[in-house]
């Protein structure tokens, strides 16, 4: 069987594989890192996104082998080691941007992603086109939208609403 | 001490939530997530055929496959004297015809009746031997005619799908008071016509289910993890009619869900199949649905064909209404089925309008297609969909304003409790001043300049309303055995007051993105005056909760937050007489408020941990009189239904080159009664509404004439994304229920209810220069695109006036 080498959320690991094992099965079922999600087998609804290197990536729609090598980092990995949560997740908090929390972890790392790509920030528009790849059937969005415009806002050092919240 | 419950933690804060932090941080613990020791693995054959006789199964192959430890088919089950999957609900029809009520076999036997119905199952060593092995098993089929639409199964001839339900009807039923009805047509000024299908969904939570059973052979304790929005009902209902297990023997856990709508209501046989299978093997089994295999296995909801008739009089009075509906079942009989078309869907054809003379007829019929059962709304999208079309249609007939024939036709404040032809008996409400509000806030008054400045741009600018009723907080038990129940509909609360005060809550309902976690605690924190850090909410473990019916319509907070607000009185009293003893005063003199125990008009008061803990440590204390301890239960058996209503106001822009449709603004003002926690209330009505619009607008579930379904993928249905919804203007306006202690009524179901009338009355709206009356449910672009080029294209017509 193949083996592979990856290092998740800063963690190496080597792990054997079938050729045909997807990357979110490793990261699911050998690593037991649980908060990927799989919510579809035909890669439309996103909520097993996760980070390689810079980009969001749909770990459902890569194979376990063609990661060989990469640095992952998933929902897990996202707060720093004192516990204190990325802006994004503080933001899906303030603005309930979540219920049934299925979503979550690969609409936060989707989001991550595309405040990073636009510095110069996102409108409300921009950010729901940007969500295309990510399926949510709880929340209608509306708060999702809200709280990605915040946490950019906090990513980009703009002053917001949470930024204040946070301050104070 | 002194412990008060700040104003931002109690009734009326919107309170962060609680569950989210795990969620957030990949923390959650759904059934998938869950791993057994020594965890085999099942997956499931199912019948490539909509309808078929099963001649053979050949196994031999798969056996020998690596890894597999077992396969198991009808005979297996059969052998092992299991039940079927029973239904919950049982309709009596016309004449006192009681359904026709067909076997549901945990694996398919003798034949096969809907592509995805279960045929074999096998257990192996991992999820990928076991699918591979299941590609070994050869079944021989005889294919029978398909019978994917009602019509279909109605045609004169048609194969049956069971042999004891001749004609493929179900039942046939009605309600209401046919002679009235006619009298009030025969009188009538004008009638108007009206025929719609509402479409028939997918609801797609987007955790597919899973399900793990475990068995310890040393105590015979079977346990079933299963991603279900009810596991009492579900221990109920497995236990007592599949396995035969008692509920001793017997725990279900339903942990982290990821969103239900209705569709993890129901007891479905992959849950049996792993607990019997556990059992079998002495190892846990594990299956998880992936999402094409949820599209053929979990119950769909909606499709209903319906034709109905309104009365009016020279006024724009509603006289009477005449409905009929087709209400599709699917193969089986799901948990909730024959009760969404009738009881939950009849009895609200008053709506909230004061026609006096109804009659409503159900026909229910079985098609070779996935169960069909409740999904958010159940029954009351249906009805509401065809009141408020309809109503706007009269409007147009008679020429008269959409907004003033409702106001017309509106049940007034000063006519509660108002008794409807269709048993039915509202409590409270006042839709003049939700209408009132939502009209404002959505600027409807300027809303021609828009449609005007749309108009200069190409584009073809509509606005719809609908004012909405609808029952839920399901179910005054009495009511619902009448009505053909199989169970109760209370549910209970068991409040465990510690020794040092804190808290742990019971709850026989279940969250699964409601929140339940902070707004339970927030009612607990506010009544008992602890703060909201010494409260815990506990659910969906049956091995922990006393008993409990769960959380569909919209009854979590209605039913079970009254069950604890009972609870919590007799915790109150208990406390109030320990006090006394504490204090030396007598009972009667003991108030209690902000987590107080005090002697009237004094300031003599022990706090709330003090008496918990003396109820613990009973050195001093009545013990002739009251026992030790600090803990109670309550059943809560609700009164009548509760009846949210409002308002819901879309507008649209439909670009005439490619039939799209835009929600431009979208507005919802509702009554839902009391609110605990309205950001947690906003969110739900918000999700609620996106999938009405999903429903108007793309969602759609289409057989072909082989029984095939063509959309089986997030490929093929529409699921709504966020750049096709909109930024809502979501609020409320409060009157309470009456006859629950926190006056709430419920929010989880309303924006799906109220919401797919006014985007199609919008659409409706947008392409009235083009003579159209209506459009069917959903309105897809290529819909709206074959309308508009029908009818001369895109090029403008002049205005119809
Ligand atoms: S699991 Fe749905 S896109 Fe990956
Ligand atoms: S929060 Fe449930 S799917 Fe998004």
């Amino acid at each position: 069987m193949p083996q592979v080498t990856l290092t998740v959320n800063g963690q190496s690991h080597t792990v054997e594989v079938e050729a045909r094992t997807l990357l979110v099965e490793v990261l699911r079922e050998k690593l037991r890192l649980t908060g990927t999600h799989v919510g579809c087998d035909t890669s439309q609804c996103g909520a097993c996104v996760v980070h390689i290197g810079e980009d969001s990536v749909k770990s459902c729609t890569i194979l376990a082998v063609q990661a060989d090598g990469a640095e992952v980092t998933t929902i897990e990995g996202l707060a720093a080691a004192d516990g204190a949560l990325h802006p994004m997740q503080e933001a899906f908090r303030e603005y309930h941007a979540l219920q049934c929390g299925f979503c979550t972890p690969g609409m936060v790392m989707s989001a991550i992603d595309l405040v990073r790509k636009h510095p110069q920030g996102l409108s409300e528009q921009e950010i729901r086109e940007g969500l295309e790849g990510n399926i949510c059937r709880c929340t209608g969005y509306h708060n999702i939208v809200k709280a990605i415009a915040a946490a950019a806002d906090v990513m980009q050092g703009r002053t917001s609403e949470l930024a204040r919240a946070a301050a104070e | 001490m002194n412990v008060t419950t700040p104003p931002s933690e109690g009734i009326g804060a919107s309170v962060r939530r609680r569950e989210d932090l795990r969620f957030l941080s990949g923390r959650g613990q759904y059934t998938d997530d869950l791993n057994r020791p020594g965890q085999l693995h099942a997956w499931i054959l199912r019948s490539p055929h909509a309808h078929a006789r099963i001649g053979g199964i050949d196994t031999a192959a798969a056996a020998a496959m690596p890894g597999v430890r077992a396969i198991y088919t009808a005979a297996h089950i059969e052998a092992a004297g299991l039940g079927g999957v029973p239904c919950g609900w049982q309709v009596t029809g016309k004449g006192g015809k009681v359904m026709a009520e067909p076997m549901h076999p945990v694996l398919a036997s003798g034949k096969v009746r809907h592509v995805g119905d279960p045929v074999a199952v096998v257990v192996a060593e991992t999820r990928s031997q076991a699918r591979d092995a299941a590609e070994a098993i050869a079944v021989s089929y005889t294919p029978l005619p398909a019978l994917p639409t009602m019509a279909a199964a109605l045609a004169p001839g048609a194969a049956l799908l069971h042999d004891d339900a001749p004609g493929n009807v179900c039942f046939d039923w009605e309600i209401g008071d046919a002679a009235a009805t006619d009298a009030a047509f025969a009188a009538a000024y004008k009638v108007v016509r009206f025929e719609t299908t509402n479409n028939r969904l997918v609801p797609n939570a987007m955790e597919p289910r899973a399900a793990i059973g475990d068995y310890d052979p040393n105590s015979g304790e079977h346990t079933l993890y299963t991603t279900s929005q009810n596991p009492h009902v579900i221990r109920l209902l497995m236990g007592a009619f599949v396995l035969k297990v008692p509920e001793h023997r017997l725990r279900v856990v339903a942990p982290d869900v990821g969103g239900g709508f209705g569709s993890k209501i129901y007891h479905y046989a992959e849950e049996a199949i792993v607990t019997w299978a556990a059992a079998q093997l002495k190892r846990p089994v594990k299956w998880t649905c992936e999402r094409s295999e949820a599209f053929v296995s979990d119950a769909h909801g909606r499709d209903h064909v319906t034709r109905a008739e309104l009365a009016l009089d020279a006024e724009g009075r509603f006289l009477g209404l005449r409905v009929e509906t087709l209400a599709n079942m699917g193969a089986y009989l799901s948990t909730f089925a024959p009760a969404v078309p009738t009881y939950l869907s009849a009895t609200l054809l008053a709506g909230c309008y004061t026609t006096p003379a109804i009659h409503g007829q159900v026909k229910a019929v079985f098609t070779s297609t996935v169960p069909v059962d409740a999904y958010r709304g159940a029954g009351r999208p249906e009805t509401t969909y065809l009141l408020e079309r309809l109503v706007d249609v009269a409007a147009r007939e008679m020429g008269m304003d959409r907004v003033e024939i409702r106001r017309k036709n509106f049940i007034r404040p000063d006519q509660f409790p108002y008794q409807t032809p269709v048993a039915l008996q509202y409590d409270s409400g006042d839709y003049e001043a939700t209408l009132r509000e939502a009209l404002r806030v959505a600027r409807y008054d300027s809303f021609e300049q828009r449609r005007a400045e749309a108009k200069a741009r190409g584009r073809l600018r509509g606005i719809g309303i609908s004012t909405y009723l609808e029952a839920c907080g399901i179910a005054p038990s009495k009511l619902v055995g009448q009505l053909g129940a199989r169970a109760g509909l209370y549910e209970v609360a068991n409040i465990r007051v510690h020794p040092t005060g804190s808290v742990s809550v019971f709850t026989g309902t279940h969250s699964h993105g409601q929140g339940h976690e902070t707004t339970f605690a927030q009612l607990v924190s506010e009544q008992l005056g602890v703060p909201l850090s010494q409260v815990e909410v506990v659910h969906g473990d049956t091995g922990k909760i006393p008993f409990g019916m769960g959380t569909y319509g919209s009854r979590s907070l209605a039913v079970g937050g009254s069950a604890m607000v009972k609870a919590m009185d007799k915790i109150i009293a208990k406390g109030r007489k320990i006090a006394a003893h504490l204090l030396e005063a007598s009972v009667e003199d003991i108030e209690f408020s902000n987590g107080q125990f005090r002697v009237a008009g004094t300031d003599r008061a022990k706090a709330f941990a003090e008496i918990s803990m003396a109820a613990y440590v009973p050195h001093n204390y009545p013990i002739e009189e009251i026992e030790p301890g600090l803990e109670e239960t309550a059943f809560y058996d609700p009164k009548n239904f509760t009846y949210p209503g409002g308002c819901h106001i879309c507008e649209v822009e439909i670009d005439p080159e490619t039939g799209e449709t835009e929600v431009v603004n979208f507005t919802a003002c509702d009554d839902v009664g009391r609110v605990i926690n309205p950001m947690i209330v906003e969110g739900q009505i918000q999700g609620g509404l996106a999938q009405g619009i999903g429903q108007a607008l793309i969602e759609n579930t289409v057989y072909d004439s082989e029984g095939q379904l063509l959309s089986a993928s997030f490929a093929d249905y529409a699921m709504p994304r966020a750049a096709q919804i909109p930024a809502f203007d979501v609020s409320t306006s409060t009157t309470l229920c009456t006859h629950n202690p926190l006056g709430v009524k419920g929010c989880g179901e309303v924006g799906a209810i109220g919401s797919p009338p006014a985007v199609i009355n919008a659409v409706v709206d947008a392409l009235r220069d083009y003579g159209v009356t209506h459009v069917e449910m959903p309105a897809t672009p290529q819909k709206i695109w074959s309308i508009i080029h029908s009818k001369g294209g895109a090029a403008l017509p002049a205005a119809a006036e």
